[in-house]
């Protein structure tokens, strides 16, 4: 078999007369999908595998069962709380950062970053040493009867530490490249505060956010090291989806636990499905390049029909 | 409605864009403020507006003081260099963004407000384009939404930051053409910032020469061109050559030349640089009484309305001379014919006068 | 008249909601994130050094060091050979289902660390898919290997899409001048195009190996855990959060926290050197 007949197509960077022999295309290929099939579509697939190794009926059996579905319902109304407050965190940070100048922006935006630098498990420890029995407000919200750590409110604040960046992280850049311009028109033609990010920035910032939404989404419900710091690992009552596969898969019982585990990854690959929609929307696009193309001269004499759109 | 900038400075940092700028702006008329980059012309337009704040110095309009008015509160259109349009809506939804803000109280009905817009769109002649959006619109067709947009709330002044610099030198000479004609038909106040001397000449009442910060001259399009208060005025606005001179009392020297030069220097003699358009130099075949200098031609091009030259002189310079295409003829210019040079006027800045 | 600017007009802002939006940006992140890290350093600095020491540097802890920086290093590394050999293959050539295999590189970022432990470890252990090929001479689960299985893992995506965009913005025409000058595609990419991934590279390998030290999730399930032998550091501190050590849980943290900030530091300054070198090809 020659070489010339495996033809790995190349695209438009690299020339014919610059390119490598097919053998080495064909090669690094076979060596990337090596690499690729070991370290990423394998543990795919043995979710899958795993979760229906005893059919399809135990499959919904195990998902059926009450304790799984309290740690569902309890992932659920963890994302449901920390989802929407990153959220508006998030929108409020890109906002001031992203309209206007003021001193320790760049300290600020380095900042919050921060818990991407951290641990998950220190994620939990510190609010373990905020208010867990020798914590800080230990004594005090023993106390007054409150509970905090080892319950919900703790399992809502460590996820709300690790995931807050990511809104955030989204749409600063989006509505840096975005500017300032639309949102002066908009003050100069009479619209206060809030008519202007309605009706102006918010349009215009909705596929990055809707994507950091479901992204957060996504690491939200997944969390998994500082949740397990904070919750009492009560069954059926502090477990959320993560812990719980944890529990079953260290009692042996494998197709209960990547049951579980294969809602987890459904879930991610929608999020990757939807980071490929919002990266290939020519709204998104759009928003990033239309600040440039501002800058462009499009020649055409003033009587000139309707030219065909850049979107 | 009459604007009136009061001593106003500006910086930002370490660079001062405006030092004690005094102007006004009188209802009705169409002002350009003209200078090159960095100027202060823009900052002093966005202060007018409220999108700046001045470090010092105020702002009034029709006598009243705005400056500490906020942007919304200013009633004022405003018209982006880049156009600003809102990307993600039509042009009818651009158009009458500013109507569907107001308000409550004051807000007009549904359908007052689509009678408003399709007017004015029909004003700027882009009615049947009310459904695109403005990525599918050329650089004319924006800036012109963007004007419809500024007129929709009805200003009672009209603000301009380089309208058409982002546009083709011929789409710029027709929305020229068409700005004045609609600045006469709406008579609203207006004040344009451009550094294309052209199109200020052509579109203003009066236009305001600024560089560096400070206003060099105000006056009628022909008073700054004819009648230059200073050197840099005269530099900027069309094409000049200078020549290094002498004055003495009351006389003016230059090269050969002697003029009389009444309100010169009292005593001694003062290095001086004289100023002269390439129109206001005359072409002559001999020497006369009044030759400034004597040159070949080096460079001649008579494709146009006059005919331009470029001449050597025997000191090895170049000057720029243009002449009717009569004189050409009748003196049968030619290149490397040797010619001589006569200047009908020539400006000298002592200080900030013109002679 | 000269008016004197006011006191409360310069700090008059154009747009609106600053206020609003800075105020509540910073109470939020205050209350959620710098408050709670404050707790810890403070908490640390009751300590005494002596007892500092002697609990960051037990000798199962310095095992645990070794394991944890040990495996990010080598994980990261086979990330920066082979994930550059991935953005390569995807920004460089077609192939069937390319774009598939371009989204599923995030995978690692969106899926849960306990999913990914899980499903790593049965794969590897010894009659799993792999560790059944593998067995008896190589064990992967349950060993060191196991854990750089896990961080491998872990920081693939790190590399990867740190280089495909500076290899998308490389400029056809600089190898095509080099093979003109006679160079062969070898020396062209050696000579011409490495040194332009160095940044990206270095940039992702830093990444990588910040996101793998701290790694917890997908690491505990196919490491075994022993002491001394299997254990990382962040399991570490949970244990002791476990026996209610406080103190030395937040000791081994602030070792931790240490780490992660020289790495941050290291991380902005790459980038910096990474976009400088881009933006000279008049971005």
């Amino acid at each position: 078999m020659s070489t010339a007949s495996l033809n790995i197509p190349l695209r438009r960077s690299a020339q014919r007369s610059t390119a490598e022999p097919a053998l080495i295309r064909w090669t690094l290929v076979g060596v990337a999908v090596l690499f690729l099939a070991l370290f990423l579509f394998l543990p795919l697939a043995a979710v899958f595998g795993q979760a229906f190794e005893r059919g399809v009926g135990a499959y919904f059996a195990a998902l059926r069962d009450p304790d799984a579905w309290s740690a569902i319902r309890l992932t659920l109304l963890t994302a449901g709380i920390v989802v929407p407050l990153n959220m508006v965190f998030g929108v409020a940070m890109a906002w001031a950062v992203a309209k206007f100048e003021f001193r320790g922006k760049s300290v600020l935006i380095t900042l919050i970053d921060l818990p991407f630098a951290v641990s998950p498990v220190i994620s939990g420890l510190i609010y373990v040493l905020l208010f867990g029995l020798q914590g800080w407000f230990g004594p005090w919200l023993l106390e007054h009867n409150i509970r905090i750590m080892y319950a919900v409110p703790a399992i809502v604040l460590a996820t709300a530490f690790v995931t807050c960046p990511l809104v955030a992280r989204e749409l600063i850049p989006l509505m840096q490249a975005q500017g300032t311009e639309e949102e002066e028109a908009a003050v100069v033609l009479g619209a206060r505060g809030w008519q202007t990010f309605f009706r102006v920035t918010l349009p215009n910032i909705k596929w990055g956010l809707l994507y950091g939404v479901i992204l957060c989404n996504a690491r939200a419900m997944g969390e998994f090291g500082a949740v397990s710091v904070v919750s009492g690992h009560i069954r059926g009552l502090t477990n959320t989806m993560t812990l719980h596969v944890e529990i079953l898969y260290n009692e042996y019982n494998f197709v209960g636990a990547f049951a579980v585990a294969s809602l987890l990854t459904f879930l991610a690959l929608v999020t990757l499905g939807a980071k490929s929609l919002v990266g290939w929307k020519p709204g998104r696009r759009a928003d990033k390049s239309s600040a440039e193309a501002a800058q462009d001269n499009p020649p055409a004499p003033p009587e000139a029909g309707v030219r065909a759109g850049t979107a | 409605m009459s604007i009136e900038a009061r001593n106003i400075t500006k910086t930002f940092g370490a660079f001062t864009a405006l030092r004690d700028v005094t102007l006004e702006v009188r209802t009705g008329e169409l002002v350009a403020l003209l200078g090159p980059s960095g100027s202060g012309k823009t900052t002093l337009l966005r202060i007018i507006a409220g999108l700046e704040i001045p470090d010092c110095g105020s702002i009034l309009f029709h006598g009243e003081d705005a400056t500490d008015r906020r942007v919304q509160e200013r009633r004022v259109g405003f018209v982006f260099q880049h156009y600003a349009l809102f990307r993600h809506m039509t042009v009818f939804d651009n158009v009458a963004f500013g109507l569907r803000v107001m308000p409550r109280r004051i807000r007009p009905t549904r359908d007052e407000i689509r009678a408003r817009v399709q007017k004015l769109l029909a004003l700027v002649q882009l009615d049947f384009l009310a459904n695109r959006y403005p990525s599918q619109l050329s650089g004319g067709q924006r800036q012109r939404v963007a004007l419809a947009r500024a007129l929709a709330v009805e200003p009672k002044v009209l603000l301009l930051d380089e309208p058409f610099g982002a546009l083709d030198a011929k789409v710029r000479q027709e929305l020229r053409r068409w700005l004045r004609r609609l600045h006469e038909e709406i008579n609203v106040t207006g004040v344009l910032v451009t550094h294309d001397q052209e199109e200020a000449l052509e579109v203003a009442d009066r236009v305001v020469v600024m560089n560096a910060g400070r206003i060099e001259q105000v006056g009628t399009p022909e008073e700054v061109f004819h009648h230059p208060a200073t050197e840099f005025v005269m530099h900027f606005l069309g094409h000049v050559n200078v020549f290094h001179g002498r004055v003495e009392g009351d006389k003016a020297f230059f090269g050969a030349l002697e003029l009389e030069y009444p309100n010169g220097a009292s005593t001694g003699s003062l290095a001086v640089r004289g100023f002269v358009r390439p129109h206001d130099l005359e072409i002559d075949l001999q020497p006369g009484e009044t030759t400034l200098l004597e040159g070949t031609i080096a460079h001649l091009n008579a494709a146009g309305p006059q005919v331009k030259m470029e001449l050597l002189t025997v000191m090895g310079e170049i000057i720029h001379v243009e002449t009717t295409q009569e004189r050409y003829r009748a003196l049968n210019l030619a290149r490397g014919q040797r010619v001589f040079v006569r200047p009908r006027e020539i400006k000298v800045f002592l200080g900030n006068r013109s002679g | 008249m000269d008016r004197p600017s006011r006191r409360g007009r310069r700090k008059r802002r154009i747009l609106p909601g600053f206020g609003l939006s800075l105020g509540f940006a910073l109470l939020y992140f205050s209350l959620i994130v710098l408050i709670p890290l404050g707790a810890l350093i403070v908490r640390s600095a009751g300590m005494s050094l002596g007892q500092f020491w002697s609990t960051v540097t037990a000798p199962r802890v310095l095992a645990s060091y070794r394991l944890s920086f040990g495996a990010a290093f080598v994980g990261a590394a086979i990330n920066v050979v082979f994930g550059g050999v991935v953005a390569w293959v995807l920004v460089r050539y077609r192939f069937p289902l390319r774009k598939l295999i371009d989204a599923l590189v995030d995978l690692p970022f969106a899926l849960p660390t306990a999913v990914a432990g899980i499903a790593l470890t049965t794969i590897y252990c010894t009659n799993g898919w792999i560790g059944r090929l593998l067995d008896p001479h190589v064990r992967v689960a349950f060993t060191p290997l196991g854990v750089i299985v896990a961080l491998t893992f872990i920081g693939l995506p790190f590399v990867v899409r740190t280089v495909q965009p500076v290899l998308e913005d490389l400029d056809a025409e600089i190898e095509e001048s080099a093979a003109s000058l006679g160079a062969n595609r070898r020396q062209t990419f050696v000579r011409v195009i490495l040194p332009e991934l160095w940044p990206a590279l270095a940039t992702g390998f830093a990444l990588a190996f910040a996101r793998a030290i701290g790694e917890y999730g997908s690491v505990i399930f196919i490491a075994g855990n022993m002491p001394m032998k299997t254990e990382i550091t962040p399991l570490l501190i949970w244990i002791k959060l476990e026996q209610f050590d406080y103190a030395g849980a937040t000791a081994l943290a602030v070792v931790m926290l240490a780490a992660s900030f020289v790495l941050l530091l290291l991380i902005n300054l790459l980038q910096r050197w990474a976009s400088r070198r881009q933006h000279a090809y008049g971005d």
